[in-house]
């Protein structure tokens, strides 16, 4: 290969030579090109950003001023009559919310402990079924709801709501419960297996309980999509303007209320709407953060 | 080779316990210190504040193979780290003391840290050979890196460092196969040869066979002793059977009482191993705790 010469050049060294001229010579160009690609990302942050801030700042500058003690503790009044506020509505948002989650969370987190625990065709078939249930429009989870409860007995109720709203919540806590179980390393069942624990104590005494973290975040973030959702409540609790906390009778909820008074030509109707918005938003911000919060403080005391 | 493999009566074959002797002796010497390629000063690394290592100062010697070794948690890998500015990529590390390549202030304000990583090489515990390249592009990757655009040059490079890595014969026939086809052993040496074909002045392995098996341990440790000749090596081990076998130089690393490594010892691996100055080096070496 080497000619032989009196003093051959070494290739490793003309080879470094080469290698560290180029990477000097293409030094600038490299920085350049590495600032422009750091500007786009910035510049597509801020894209990102800025609408979200936007929206934001403009609920809680629309918002606020409607808040008061009364806005938290009275009903709803009609228009041009002062003291109105949205306590109906949070009532009904939180007892079918309640009882959404309570009906939710035992299916959803079964489905989810099988999906990670199987990998059988039923199990394809639920995981299937569940992406695609993520993915139905809201709104035709309302008409099931108005034709699977309120037709059949005759009468808008909270349940008629809390079904549609549970069925909203079912996929995602499926999913985010599938998601936290398989998590758990495959090394901790084994070792659980090894002691002589079954399937079942395996589960309840080790994979929940480590997976736990996780599975709070997803519930917590399937009650913050389910707080917001309008469609599947407009068609099953049909809205009440009087406090309502029996659950069989039509309710008040506060998307529907957003929903109902930002379509009204009454300046203080609209006002109460913003006020709701703020505190639907509020309300979500809060059950996210907070549950991130936990889950973190949940994972750093294992540790 | 003909004439030492037929001795002459007049040239008496030196004895077993002879040769020994000449072989302890030239252990128990100073190796020629020859150039120094780095030199670290009271290099010290902290992590948010808190010293995760410190008084770390020792020379690295061209043409040698020298091994960080200690127990876990004694900062070996953190001191490694340092010699490439790979802490940079640590918001809350902090780097302190001086690190020189050559004249070059490695944590200097005008130093590149894209120039000085191709001119010092890192080879890390786990193979992880860029899984969506093949093989070539695996081993010509920096390069292309650091702006090589010349086929002759990328070719010529790849074949050089798959020949230097020991993994030219395996691979030369299936070079746009993708880099996972390959096994353990066989990607850490894609690894190796891919940080080769930048030809850095200096290369760092972080206990390059700690993923392996033995056969491919021994593979790399061979390999070592081979490419010290092409680049400088900075070599972590965990295992001292390792440092012993590959290393020309050793440095000891322990944690002291406040959680912080610091360098114990730091000189010739016979000397480091069979005499060592303090009795902490002394009780690690002979397995005493570690």
């Amino acid at each position: 290969m080497t000619a032989l010469v009196e003093s051959p050049p070494d290739p490793t060294i003309e080879r470094r030579r080469a290698v560290q001229a180029a990477a000097a010579a293409s030094l600038g160009r490299r920085k350049f090109a590495s600032r422009v690609w750091l500007g786009v990302c910035w510049l597509f942050l801020g894209i990102a950003v800025v609408p979200l801030v936007a929206v934001v700042a403009y609920v809680v500058a629309k918002g606020l001023p409607a808040w008061s003690v009364d806005f938290f503790t009275h009903s709803t009044t009609p228009e041009g009559i002062a003291g109105g506020g949205v306590w109906n509505a949070i009532v009904g948002t939180v007892v079918i919310t309640v009882i959404a989650v309570v009906v939710a969370i035992p299916v959803g987190l079964c489905c989810g402990l099988f999906l990670a625990e199987s990998d059988g065709p039923v199990a394809a078939a639920l995981r299937f079924t569940a992406d695609v249930m993520t993915g139905i429009p809201s709104i035709t989870v309302g008409i099931f709801g108005y034709i699977a409860i309120v037709r059949n007995f005759q009468a808008y109720s909270g349940l008629a709501g809390a079904f549609a709203i549970g069925f909203i919540m079912l996929p995602v806590i499926i999913r985010a419960g599938e998601t936290a179980f398989r998590g758990v390393a495959g090394s901790l069942s084994e070792a659980a297996l090894a002691l002589g624990a079954r399937r079942f104590t395996i589960a309840r005494k080790v994979v929940v309980p480590t997976a736990l973290p996780g599975v709070i975040t997803g519930v917590l973030l399937a009650v913050a999509r389910g707080l917001g959702e309008t469609a599947p409540l407009l068609l099953t609790i049909l809205g009440n303007q009087y406090l309502q906390w029996n659950p069989t009778k039509p309710m008040e909820a506060l998307p529907v209320l957003i929903y109902n008074y930002s379509s009204q030509p009454y300046a203080d109707l609209v006002q109460v709407a913003w006020g709701a918005a703020l505190l639907l938003m509020v309300v979500v911000l809060v059950l996210s953060i907070g549950s991130r919060l936990y889950a973190a403080h949940l994972r750093k005391e294992r540790r | 080779m003909t004439d030492a493999s037929v001795p002459t009566p007049e040239v008496r074959s030196p004895s077993i316990e002879e040769s020994l002797t000449v072989q302890a002796e030239q252990a128990l010497m100073e190796p020629d210190q020859g150039n120094v390629v780095m030199t670290l000063r009271d290099v010290a690394v902290a992590f948010a504040g808190r010293t995760a290592v410190r008084d770390v100062s020792f020379d690295v010697s061209a043409g040698e193979v020298t091994a960080l070794i200690g127990p876990s948690g004694s900062g070996k890998t953190t001191v490694l780290r340092a010699l490439n500015r790979m802490h940079d990529t640590v918001r809350s590390a902090t780097v302190t003391g001086s690190i020189h390549l050559g004249d070059l202030d490695v944590n200097g304000p005008d130093t590149d840290p894209t120039l000085l990583r191709s001119r010092v090489g890192m080879v890390f515990q786990r193979p992880n050979p860029f899984p969506t390249m093949s093989i070539y592009d695996n081993a010509v990757a920096g390069l292309r890196f650091n702006g090589v655009r010349k086929k002759a040059l990328l070719d010529e490079a790849a074949e050089s460092s798959l020949i230097g890595a020991a993994l030219w014969d395996s691979v030369k026939d299936r070079l746009k196969a993708h880099g996972s086809t390959l096994s353990g052993g066989e990607q850490q040496r894609l690894c190796i040869a891919r940080a080769l074909a930048v030809e850095p002045e200096v290369l760092l392995m972080d206990e390059p066979t700690s993923a392996l098996d033995p056969i491919a341990t021994k593979r790399i440790e061979e390999l070592v002793g081979e490419l010290k000749s092409r680049v400088t090596i900075v070599i972590v081990t965990h295992n001292m059977q390792q440092a012993m076998r590959v290393s020309d130089r050793c440095a000891f690393l322990l944690m002291g009482e406040d959680k912080a490594g610091e360098l114990i010892e730091f000189g010739p691996t016979g000397k480091l191993f069979s005499e060592p100055k303090d009795p902490r080096t002394l009780d690690y070496v002979n397995g005493r705790f570690g």
